[in-house]
């Protein structure tokens, strides 16, 4: 066991957990903040997605005592009212079916155009075939994507 | 004017009470687990009234529609209220939905499978809507004094016209909530719908995106445990002994046991499917500290002698023998014993004519084998569930997709009644038939109830893939008799599987042949085998659709055309009495298909793959277009056709047709679950392949066919024909028929 200092949403939490414990588990856990899914625990499926500085990241694999010092955003804090174009996007388009997979399908989308405010077809595809989701929802992502570039450009 | 009646099978639906006492305050779980913004809350009335047991309506007008069923993605908790609010004539912008916990009382059918939710609950819903409708039209006339036939509804507001009276549902809600119902109310006319046939969008699609805690492994408790299982490695393998003495000195760790979820001697149901009975439990504070403790446990397992249990049937008043053999499978057996069996005798489902002498004096004969193997079904929220027992009372929290039958099974194993068990639901991170299975259900309570605490147990990934309840594996052999003019004489099917066959013996093109013989046989297994979206059909559409494919091809015709001469005779002159299918609606979503996706003008530079197919009451057709990148062959788009009756919800029913579109091609092109001496080969996303963002279709357009037929379901029709689409679009790209999935790995040779 071992004191962290994490910065989560804009706020300062002190938890005392094992060092090795993914963040993942420590947001669900001890946070509670269960909006980030576990889908794989391996890195595979994308459903733990946040961002790390900015950076999406996948928080399964990502142990406490490496991102104490760090800004987190988990999709509880990437806005406060459900207004970032990318849920707006998403609202739109009415992407969710089980809705399991789109907490980290979101946070992939915003950190994609976060870099790259215009990404191609194909860039969002590279960048979203790390986010499973086992319903079929890709063709409405994409297009939620999509409208929330020309938003962002707007 | 359309009337129905109020009682309705063995029970007068709209007198229960879902709550206790009418017209009280009720606090609202979802303000809790939401930040409400400030106007939802002003929104929010002083006190509800309780109208029947799927609705209350407060009195600022505001109206709480109940969900009945399990939301697993189909998007019912949507579209079952919309059919409500239709008839209560409601203002869709005032309603808010929740889910109804299981209360077999006032809900029939608290089950989502087979894609009948809306099927079977269409009538009810209206009936709840409709009669609600009618208590506040005569609060009205009684208030009002006037003749309640002239009062007219639209959009929440009560009105009069002749004496030019108005008021809103929340000002009668209070009076409307003595009202009897009558014996029969009316019901509108299709014409009149306002909410139905017109897009609404998700009613969860605001907690979903903002990561609100609506799943089952999201649900907590004060005081909460968290539980793990260990379970055999191997199908085929049991317990032998457990050493657990470093495990329980780990950090965190309250417990560790071995429970039995089905205790011997007594009956299981059909949804008590359960290769692993016996399991280690370890029971600790945090879920990465159990994860912990679970790498330190040492067990010994041994294989287990064959057994076999007692399985009520669906009146649950006898039983039957369930055997399971011993042994340790392998993939490569099974596909040596599938192909064994296939060249021995089977069992006759269907005759129709004289196939044998339409064979022999066949001019051609076209003969074919496909093969699929066994599949996970791998929601992306693994198996979980909450479960609080104590000596009076249980509570059950999570994702579940037969509740009423697994609330038996929990009650049958933990020795309390029925009365004294609660089963909520919570919204589940998908279904497609593995969560019809509730064995994690009776395991969070047998767990709860010995460590006398709440617990929620949860599966990794790794568990939930390797203890599965598979789609079975399949290998069906297809011939086709042609005459000399290249007329279709004969079929033969004769369909298998470990250890279920999938066939559909009179469903098409049985009726459209003359000479037609439906023949299965089944070899037995270890490995447990359940209901996998769209069962049987997720296999059988696409060995057919392509089947079909090669037989036009021989005749020399086109396969849209093909295959509607085949529809024509099963509508004008049809063979056999019990053929399964409308052929009248099924070559109508096949002509729909060939005009819009332009069939015969559009198709240059493209591999162009067809398929038709039926189940689950909807139809629906496909074309598929392939474009060659190199060698790699990317589908460019996907035109889906579908007559499923009357379309609920537009925006909800066509991301159903597409996302049921690509999970059929990502299943059919990707995914496997193979097996060494019983232990499952693939046990997480590295080693098991689902479709991702970039290999799914480019474009898939969904059109739905007018039609006033009552509604049928989506959750399962969109995802077999693909199968067969693709298949055949990759035949034309490739010059190479796939008859073996998954197409990945070269799917014309069968696997070894
Ligand atoms: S849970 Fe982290 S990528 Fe799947
Ligand atoms: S919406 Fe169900 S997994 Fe993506």
């Amino acid at each position: 066991m071992a004191s962290f200092t994490l910065h989560v949403n804009g706020k300062t939490h002190q938890v005392d957990v094992d060092p090795s414990t993914p963040i993942l588990w420590v947001l669900r856990d001890h946070l509670n903040l269960v909006g980030t899914k576990y889908g794989c625990g391996i890195a595979q499926c994308g459903a733990c997605t946040i961002h790390v500085e900015g950076s999406a990241v996948r928080s399964c694999q990502l142990p406490v005592s490496a991102v104490s010092s760090q800004k987190i955003t988990t999709i509880e804090g990437l806005s406060e009212q459900a207004d970032h174009p990318v849920q707006k996007a998403w609202l739109e388009h009415d992407v969710p079916q089980c809705g399991y997979c789109q907490a980290g399908q979101i946070m992939s989308a915003a950190s994609l155009l976060n870099n790259n405010p215009n990404p191609s077809d194909q860039e969002i595809e590279d960048t979203m075939s790390g986010n499973i989701c086992r319903c079929g929802t890709y063709f409405r992502i994409k297009a939620a994507i999509k409208s929330a570039s020309n938003s962002q450009e707007a | 004017m359309t009337l129905i009646k109020t009682t309705y099978g063995r029970r007068s639906f709209l007198k229960v009470s879902a709550l206790a006492g009418g017209g009280m305050v009720i606090g609202f779980s979802w303000l809790a687990s939401c930040k409400p913004k400030v106007d939802d809350v002003a929104k929010m009335p002083d006190e509800w009234f309780e109208i029947n047991g799927f609705l209350k309506i407060g009195d600022n007008g505001m109206i709480t529609i109940m969900s009945p069923n399990p939301e697993i993605g189909q998007n019912v908790k949507t579209s079952m209220p919309m059919i409500i609010a239709e008839e209560l004539d409601a203002d869709w912008k005032d309603v808010i939905v929740e889910q109804a916990p299981l209360n077999t009382a006032v809900f029939t059918r608290q089950l989502a499978g087979g894609s009948q939710s809306i099927r079977q609950s269409w009538d009810g819903l209206r009936m709840a809507g409709a009669g609600a409708r009618y208590m506040l039209v005569q609060a009205a006339a009684k208030t009002w004094n006037v003749p309640a036939e002239e009062i007219t509804t639209a959009a929440g507001v009560l009105s009069h016209e002749a004496s030019g009276q108005t008021a809103g549902y929340g000002e009668m809600a209070a009076a409307a909530v003595s009202i009897p119902v009558p014996e029969e109310l009316e019901l509108k006319e299709f014409k009149d719908f306002k909410i139905i046939r017109t897009s609404r969008k998700n009613v969860d699609a605001k907690n979903i995106v903002t990561g609100k805690p609506l799943f089952g492994l999201d649900y907590k408790k004060e005081g909460m445990l968290i539980a793990m299982t260990v379970h055999p490695p191997a199908f085929g393998m049991k317990l032998k002994s457990v050493e657990d003495t470093e495990a329980r000195q780990m950090p965190g760790i309250k417990d560790v046991m071995v429970i039995n979820t089905y205790e011997e001697g007594t009956p299981r149901r059909w949804c008590d499917v359960d290769s692993f009975p016996e399991l280690v439990v370890v029971i600790g504070n945090s879920t990465w500290e159990v994860l912990q403790a679970k790498k330190a446990l040492n067990i010994e397992w041994e294989p287990f002698e064959a057994y076999e249990y007692e399985v009520y049937g669906w009146s649950e008043e006898n039983t039957s023998k369930h055997k399971v053999p011993s042994g340790l499978e392998s993939t490569s057996d099974h596909l040596m014993r599938m192909k064994e069996a296939a060249g021995k005798t089977a069992n006759v489902v269907r005759k129709d004519g004289d196939p044998e002498k339409a064979f022999k004096n066949a001019d051609q004969i076209i003969e074919s084998v496909y093969t699929a193997p066994f599949l996970a079904h791998n929601t992306l929220e693994p198996m979980n569930f909450f479960a609080d027992v104590t000596d009076e009372k249980a509570e059950l929290v999570g994702p579940i997709q037969t509740p009423e039958y697994m609330e038996k099974s929990v009650s049958d194993r933990i020795g309390l009644p029925l009365d004294k068990i609660d089963i909520q639901m919570t919204r589940q991170g998908g279904g497609f038939g593995r969560r019809l299975y509730g064995h994690f259900l009776v395991e969070a309570a047998v767990i709860s109830q010995k460590v006398k605490a709440p617990v929620k147990l949860i599966y990794t990934r790794e568990d939930d893939m390797s203890f599965g309840i598979y789609r079975p594996a399949y290998y069906v052999t297809y011939r086709a008799a042609l005459d000399k003019d290249k007329n279709l004489i004969g079929f033969h099917v004769k369909s298998g599987g470990i250890p279920e066959a999938a066939l559909f013996a009179n469903r098409y093109p049985a009726g459209a042949v003359e000479n037609y013989l439906a023949e299965s046989w089944t070899q037995s297994s270890n490995i447990s085998v359940g209901a996998w979206r769209a069962p049987s059909s997720n296999f059988i559409a696409g060995a057919e659709q392509s089947f079909l494919d090669e037989v036009a091809e021989a005749a020399g015709k086109d396969p849209i055309d093909f295959r509607l001469e085949l529809f024509e005779k099963a509508m004008k002159n049809p063979v056999g009495e019990r053929n399964d299918y409308d052929a009248e609606r099924y070559a109508g979503v096949l002509k729909m298909v060939k005009e819009k996706s332009g069939w015969n003008s559009n198709s240059a530079g493209l591999h162009r793959g067809v398929a038709a197919y039926y189940c689950h009451n909807s139809y629906v057709a496909n074309v598929l277009d392939i474009e060659m990148k190199g060698d790699k062959p990317v589908i460019k788009k996907v035109y889906c056709t579908v007559d499923c009756g009357i379309v609920v919800n537009p925006i909800a029913a066509t991301n159903m047709m597409e996302g049921g579109t690509v999970d059929g091609i990502g299943h059919a092109m990707y995914s496997q679950m193979t097996f060494k001496d019983g232990v499952p080969q693939q046990n997480n996303f590295d080693k098991y392949r689902l479709i991702r963002h970039n290999e799914a279709p480019k474009e898939i357009e969904v059109h739905f066919v007018d039609s006033d037929v009552h509604p049928t379901g989506l959750g399962e029709p969109p995802l077999p024909p693909v199968m067969g689409a693709l298949a055949n679009a990759l035949y034309k790209a490739t010059g190479k028929r796939f008859y073996h999935q998954p197409f990945m790995y070269n799917g014309s040779e069968m696997p070894s």
